[in-house]
């Protein structure tokens, strides 16, 4: 009932944003800072993450089909596929869950708990909108570039941890990359990305903005979207790959 | 004027407003007084719109707040300023963002003429010259001003203050009192303020509501509270050593 209650909850705060923006200017400028947040803020963990998820794929790939009978290429072909299909959509964003959605969600429960939001409403002005409508449009732009450059980067791991082991050259690496390549797999991690965006700053603004009392409760809001964020992108990802693939 | 009739207002069935009804007059200061539990800030906050009323209305010069359209509302909300008990200013933005906050969003005025206003309001508030500064590097008594700056940036009508005195010093509070004072004057603005100090209402106060239980137990003009007969009010401001 509880679930219920709060999806409807949920649902009305997403409702409660779409208003004529008072000044557009305004919400632009916001948007724009939230990119730079999210976006350039996130980049150097998910540079991090993307290059070694995709040096380890690579090395534990090659341990499970080392034989005579299975050319090298295969390894790339599988590093870059898993890449593009799984590690680089969902594990970026889970983090990106962690790092972003815990950052809105303390940002605006703090202004719920000082009565921030309340001096935005008294003003005649849509708290909700003004303060989590820039994040999710920022998300929404950003985080699926990250999701693209963290793909790209999980190769690159791939290319350096085969050289740098000798189990494969980084021409092998690229020739299964390329072998495999689908044009319908970029797709589904876009697919993946802009959902899973969506859900990060959807939910933990809502969060954010739905935090009663002081301190304490600011934390157990950021806790919140961080574990209904995660466990939400671990069911529409399931959702994803059984209506897409 | 701001007018209540019959406001009432219930919590899961417990109610906290009793059927309110009460005026508030323009230019004068308006003090709301009564101990803590006894609904003044649910009374304050059904008036500016962060509660809704369980029934009754709030007239803002004969406009029915409680049943006005969202765009309606927004209109009536710019003629409304509010100073919270905790200020409640952006504590991301420099003062002279938080005092320009309003403008930009609801004028068409330039940067140069923004700054003009930012810079006017600070005077009115003995605050000029700390535009940059954060509202986490300047004290409670200067971050109170900063909010009253904030709260008349646009031209407003009606202003509500939240225990304005609350964590303040007896001079600062002094302050602020001749401050909330003067601004209602010059700019002959409905000014309502919740409050505790019964020093506060002796200084600045024209017009007083006693809240108890949640019922206007209460109302008159200051210099006639130490003549009144009702016994609650009496207590009260015994309890406040004003007696």
């Amino acid at each position: 009932m509880n679930f219920f209650s709060q999806f409807g909850l949920y649902l009305i705060f997403l409702k409660g944003m779409f208003s004529k923006p008072e000044k557009l200017s305004v919400y632009i400028d916001r948007t724009i800072t939230e990119m730079n947040n999210i976006g350039v803020g996130s980049l150097t963990i998910v540079i991090i993450i993307a290059i070694f998820q995709g040096a380890v794929t690579t090395l534990q790939i090659a341990y499970q089909l080392i034989s005579p009978l299975i050319a090298k290429p295969v390894i790339g072909s599988i590093v870059s596929d898993s890449s593009m299909l799984e590690l680089a959509p969902t594990i970026t964003c889970l983090v990106l869950a962690g790092k972003v959605g815990s950052h809105i969600a303390s940002e605006i429960g703090t202004m719920r708990v000082s009565e921030q939001i309340d001096a935005l409403e008294v003003m005649g002005i849509n708290s909700s909108g003004y303060l989590a409508l820039p994040k999710i449009v920022a998300g929404l732009i950003m985080i699926p570039m990250l999701v693209i450059i963290s793909i790209f980067l999980s190769n690159l791991g791939g290319v350096l941890a085969g050289e740098a082991s000798g189990i494969l050259t980084s021409e092998e690496y690229l020739q299964g990359a390329r072998e495999s390549f689908l044009p319908y797999n970029l797709f589904f991690a876009l697919v993946k990305a802009f959902t899973y965006a969506f859900i990060i700053t959807t939910v933990s603004s809502f969060q954010g903005y739905t935090t009663n009392g002081g301190a304490l409760e600011v934390g157990a809001s950021s806790t919140k979207a961080v574990v209904y964020s995660a466990v939400a992108i671990l069911f529409s990802d399931y959702l994803l790959a059984q209506l897409l693939l | 004027m701001i007018e209540l009739k019959d406001v009432r207002k219930s919590f899961n069935g417990v109610e906290v407003l009793k059927g309110i009804s009460t005026k508030f007059e323009t230019g004068k200061v308006n003090l709301v007084i009564g101990s803590s539990g006894h609904g003044k800030s649910v009374m304050m906050k059904c008036m500016v719109g962060l509660l809704s009323p369980t029934s009754g209305n709030v007239f803002y010069d004969d406009r029915d707040f409680t049943n006005l359209e969202y765009f309606e509302l927004r209109e009536v909300r710019k003629e409304i300023g509010m100073l919270f008990q905790g200020t409640a200013l952006f504590d991301s933005l420099t003062v002279e963002e938080n005092v320009e906050f309003t403008l930009k969003m609801f004028t068409k005025m330039t940067k140069a003429e923004r700054r003009d206003r930012v810079n006017f309001c600070l005077e009115q508030v003995n605050m000029a010259g700390i535009n940059d500064k954060f509202p986490a590097e300047i004290s409670g008594g200067m971050q109170k001003r900063v909010g009253i700056a904030r709260a008349i940036a646009l031209d407003i009508k009606y202003l509500f203050c939240d225990e304005p005195n609350s964590g303040l010093d007896p001079v600062t509070s002094r302050l602020i009192d001749e401050l909330l004072q003067s601004i209602t004057e010059e700019f002959n603005i409905t000014t309502i303020i919740n409050t505790h100090d019964m020093k506060s209402v002796f200084d600045i106060g024209d017009d007083v509501i006693f809240i108890y239980e949640g019922t206007n137990g209460w109302s008159g003009k200051v210099k006639d509270i130490k003549n009144s007969d009702n016994e609650t009010l009496k207590r009260f401001i015994q309890a406040s050593q004003f007696d």
